[in-house]
């Protein structure tokens, strides 16, 4: 291997537990710690898992109470696409000042809810936490409260502060509450039930629920709304009146699902619609769950016709990927699960993944699927990335924004597979742009250059 | 729409509290960028991971580079008991994975709301014979990013800048500001150009524009040593780019060794290039030698080829104060109507610079105001339009919601490579700014003329 690691300890002590060989040990992984202090953490924060879950919510005005920079970091950082308002695309921030950390920040607050109402009547206003409001102690609770009294809207507290876990699923959780809470009937309202179903966990980027809701249509089903891709406030509170729960990204969404089941008895199932397997698996299960015919045949048929699509792109791909070396790290395990099939399916071998938030149970199901001798990792740090990449001989990588550059630099294609895409990866045609885009980065001609270099073979 | 103001222009004064949109971000990516123009350094942000993260993020976007550094992985207890054991942790940990030359530490919200007390922290822990660790504080409820950089610079110099008493030496330090590695290798270029030698600092070339070497280098070959860092106190005269981003730290290296800094501005359009050869000029004694001449004469014959194109133009333009007080000069240069100046940076001598300069050109009836947003240059926009909007990718919101092009300048562009290596000061910005400039316009008359006003010619 001509390559050396740059850093020559990068498998620290405290962390040998984090990182296990499929096959090889027998210990169960180390995940959902908190990240080691000095570690180059790939991983956010609370805030971050709120932010992400709620800011497809279309009409609503994401109000980010602490400085400037959480709200100028998460400004719309997400591919989620909307059919009518743009409003989550904004970004507000009360910029928090030094005389408000010292002061208290809520008269500001107060301000901004009331300048924002004046200005565009939206129908809800979440008001995210950050570190420095959690810290001085502003009762975001007491103001929202009073703020929705005030002026007739839903002004919803989410309790975000970043320091309060190093683990963005607590900011899902946050993110739920708030759903919970805005969704929940008031005094005498009731929701009908219907024969549409929720999609929870599906984010619209690239109009990804567009795509699955067009296959559902096919089949005879009718979305009632998403959680929280291409949603609005007034759909959002139709959510208890769905016969069934989708739950697609389950580690933001899981636990929603449980609640919706426990507060309005609404049943929930998992589906997946990364890559073209999953897709099918998954419609089949809702067809299932319906229990009628009329949809279980709509269903067979659509199947049928999209994978006579999808199977010969994926084989024309497929010979040219076969036996090529793939690595993952991804924010959910969710997602590396979806990527590991699909990549499988495209015959290359997957030889290190991990995430940034994954449980044990996850874990067990990526140790299940991937062959023996695959690296698996919880809360990498490029550190260790960089090492496995080089020691796995990875052809190809996919994840997000900061390990792209790091791939590249050792040569190596990747594909981004983060919430900030705006190209859909989802359903039939998702997985036949996953293998265009797989197929277009490992075997781009850019690499040739790069072994063929005229000033190095002159140096011999 | 992408267009967030309202329909109808609301009475000025009606945007009050918070920000909608915003044109600045907090200090830590400043302080990040900043350290990373060290060779040998990793940044390590203290506080909680997310800030990290975004940071990180942010700068990657920026610059299409792995930007590393570590974070004190603040939870709940360390926000309730003090960072102190973490930040210690942190340093052990840092020198013992990551085995930087240097750690430079900076703040966050959370660690500067509970008052860490990051020197005392710095002298209790343990740190490698010859290794360092210097700090800044960067509060981000105070200043924006270009404050975190500046910080950060003056951190740079107290810690690190040493005088040996003995005489000067003919050698210039050049504080490049808040910009682009290409911007400071034009910068560096011209300074050596005059035959003048200098320790530039921060210096991103090489770290933030690194070249495909088939390897992974957590420390890239580019920044400033610390060695030559040390040796900065020992230089005749410090050229001092942007007085936002450089003046503190340069008046910090005046007292502490004695070498006197030249106030400039970065070297963005023909004056403050001009500007920045003669200070070289006059400090050190020597010619401006003939290539830069022709440089120089390229632009200006450029800019008579081509000011019917620009020439009375309005424009809106948005970022950095560095970056904007001398563009806006450029600008005016170009004879065109700067109508609109904003920036996010709080501090009323914006203003008052950039209204000077409109006044000696005899420009009546623009705004220019410190510590905007996008929603308040949105809103004149619409009351009044503009030929062309200069900024950052935020802008293209506007652009596209009131159809004016936009050529992005400053930070961050995300939507756009190669920007990092391409200069837009010395001469050479020059000329590329007004490639861009024009090429926008006419980019802009081509896709709106008839068939018949279709020219070949122009
Ligand atoms: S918590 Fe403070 S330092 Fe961190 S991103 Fe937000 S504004 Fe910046």
């Amino acid at each position: 291997m001509e390559n050396e690691c740059s850093v020559p300890t990068a498998c620290i002590d405290e962390r040998q537990f984090s990182i296990v060989t499929t096959g090889k040990n027998k210990s169960r992984i180390h995940c959902a710690d908190d990240s080691l202090a000095g570690a180059v953490s790939q991983r956010a924060c609370v805030y971050s898992g709120a932010r992400v879950v709620l800011n497809p919510v279309t009409d609503a005005v994401h109000l980010v109470h602490g400085p400037i920079g959480c709200a100028a970091y998460t400004w719309d950082i997400r591919g989620s696409l909307s059919s009518g308002p743009e409003m989550f695309r904004q970004s507000f921030s009360t910029d928090l000042k030094e005389r408000d950390v010292v002061f208290g920040g809520e008269k500001k607050l107060v301000a901004c809810i009331d300048e924002v109402v004046g200005k565009y009547h939206p129908p809800a206003i979440f008001v995210y936490a950050t570190c420095v409001v959690g810290l001085i102690g502003d009762d975001i609770v007491a103001v929202c409260k009073e703020a929705s009294g005030r002026h007739g809207i839903d002004v919803i507290p989410v309790e975000s502060s970043g320091f309060l876990s190093g683990n963005k699923i607590v900011g899902y959780r946050a993110a739920g509450e708030a759903l919970l809470k805005l969704i929940r009937p008031k005094d005498g309202e009731t929701v009908e039930k219907t024969r549409k179903l929720n999609f929870l966990g599906e984010y619209n980027l690239g109009g990804e629920k567009w795509l699955v809701e067009r296959y559902l249509r096919e089949m005879g089903i009718e979305i009632n709304v998403a959680f929280t891709g291409d949603s609005t406030v007034a759909a959002l509170k139709r959510a208890p009146g769905a016969c069934l729960n989708l739950v697609q990204c389950s580690g933001s969404m899981h636990w929603v699902a449980m609640n919706l089941e426990k507060e309005y008895g609404t049943p929930y199932i998992d589906v997946n619609f990364f890559g073209a397997a999953n897709t099918a698996e998954s419609l089949r299960r809702i067809a299932r769950f319906y229990g009628d015919e009329e949809i279980v045949r709509r269903t067979e048929a659509l199947i049928e016709r999209e994978m006579e699509r999808v199977r010969p792109v994926v084989e024309k791909y497929r010979a040219r990927l076969a036996g090529k070396r793939a690595a993952i790290y991804v924010g959910g395990a969710f997602k590396a699960l979806a990527i590991i099939r699909q990549l499988q399916e495209l015959g290359m071998e997957v030889v290190f993944t991990g995430t940034q938030t994954g449980k044990q149970e996850d874990y067990e199901q990526i140790g299940a699927i991937v062959s023996e001798g695959t690296v698996v990792i919880d809360d990498a740090n490029p550190a260790e990335i960089e090492k496995f990449l080089l020691e796995k001989d990875v052809d190809m990588m996919a994840g997000g924004v900061k390990e792209r550059f790091l791939a590249h630099k050792l040569g190596i294609g990747f594909v981004d597979h983060n919430h900030d895409r705006k190209d859909g990866l989802a359903g039939f045609d998702g997985a036949i742009r996953f293998a265009r885009e797989v197929y277009a980065t490992t075997c781009s001609p850019v690499w040739e250059r790069v072994k063929k270099n005229p000033f190095e073979e002159a140096e011999g | 729409m992408l267009d967030c103001t309202p329909d109808k222009p609301l009475t000025e004064g009606a945007h009050t509290t918070g920000k909608i949109n915003p044109i600045k971000t907090c200090q830590p990516v400043g302080a990040m960028y900043a350290a990373l123009g060290i060779h040998g350094c990793l940044p390590h942000s203290h506080g909680s991971q997310g800030c990290c993260s975004y940071h990180r993020m942010a700068l990657s976007r920026h610059f299409h580079e792995p930007a590393m550094a570590s974070t004190s992985s603040f939870t709940e207890g360390a926000s309730v008991f003090g960072g102190a054991a973490n930040l210690k942790t942190s340093i052990k940990n840092v020198f013992a994975i990551y085995d930087p030359e240097i750690i430079a530490v900076h703040t966050t919200c959370l660690s500067e709301t509970i008052g860490d007390d990051i020197p005392t922290i710095i002298k209790q822990s343990e740190i490698p014979e010859g290794r360092y660790v210097i700090h800044a504080n960067t509060p981000s409820y105070h200043g924006s990013h270009v404050t975190g950089f500046s910080n950060m610079c003056k951190g740079i110099v107290s810690y690190l800048a040493e005088s040996d008493g003995g005489e000067k030496k003919e050698r210039a330090n050049i504080f490049p500001g808040f910009v682009n590695p290409g911007d400071m290798r034009e910068i560096r270029r011209i300074v050596t150009e005059m035959g003048v030698p200098s320790i530039m600092y921060p210096d991103t070339t090489g770290v933030m524009d690194s070249p495909m070497r088939k390897t992974y280098e957590m420390y890239p070959r580019g920044g400033a040593t610390i060695a030559e860092i040390k040796e900065s106190g020992n230089s005749k005269l410090t050229l001092s780019l942007g007085a936002w981003s450089s003046d503190e730290a340069a008046a910090t290296l005046q007292a502490k060794c004695g070498v006197p800094g030249v106030p400039l501005r970065i070297p963005i359009g023909v004056r403050a290039t001009d500007d920045l050869i003669m200070a070289v000029k006059e400090g050190f004694g020597v010619d401006v030698p003939e290539s830069l001449e022709v440089e120089r004469g390229q632009v200006i014959d450029t800019l008579i080829d081509t000011h019917f194109q620009y020439e009375g133009k309005t424009v809106a333009v948005f970022g950095d104060p560095d970056i904007l007080v001398p563009l806006t000069e450029f600008l005016i240069t170009m004879g065109m109507i700067p109508k609109y100046v904003v920036t996010g940076t709080p501090g009323n001598k914006f203003e008052k610079t950039v209204n000077g300069m409109l006044e000696e050109a005899g420009i009546e009836g623009s705004r220019v105001k410190a510590e905007g947003d996008l929603f308040d240059l949105h809103q004149w926009i619409k009351e009044e339009p503009v030929d062309l909007l200069i900024g950052n990718t935020h802008g293209k919101y506007i652009a596209r919601a009131e159809d004016i092009p936009l050529v992005r300048v400053g930070f961050p562009v995300f939507d756009r490579a190669v920007h990092p290596l391409m200069p837009i000061v010395g001469y050479r910005g020059c000329l590329r700014l007004i490639e861009m400039i024009s090429n926008a316009l006419l980019e802009r008359r081509d896709r709106d003329s008839l068939d018949e006003d279709y020219e070949l010619i122009l």
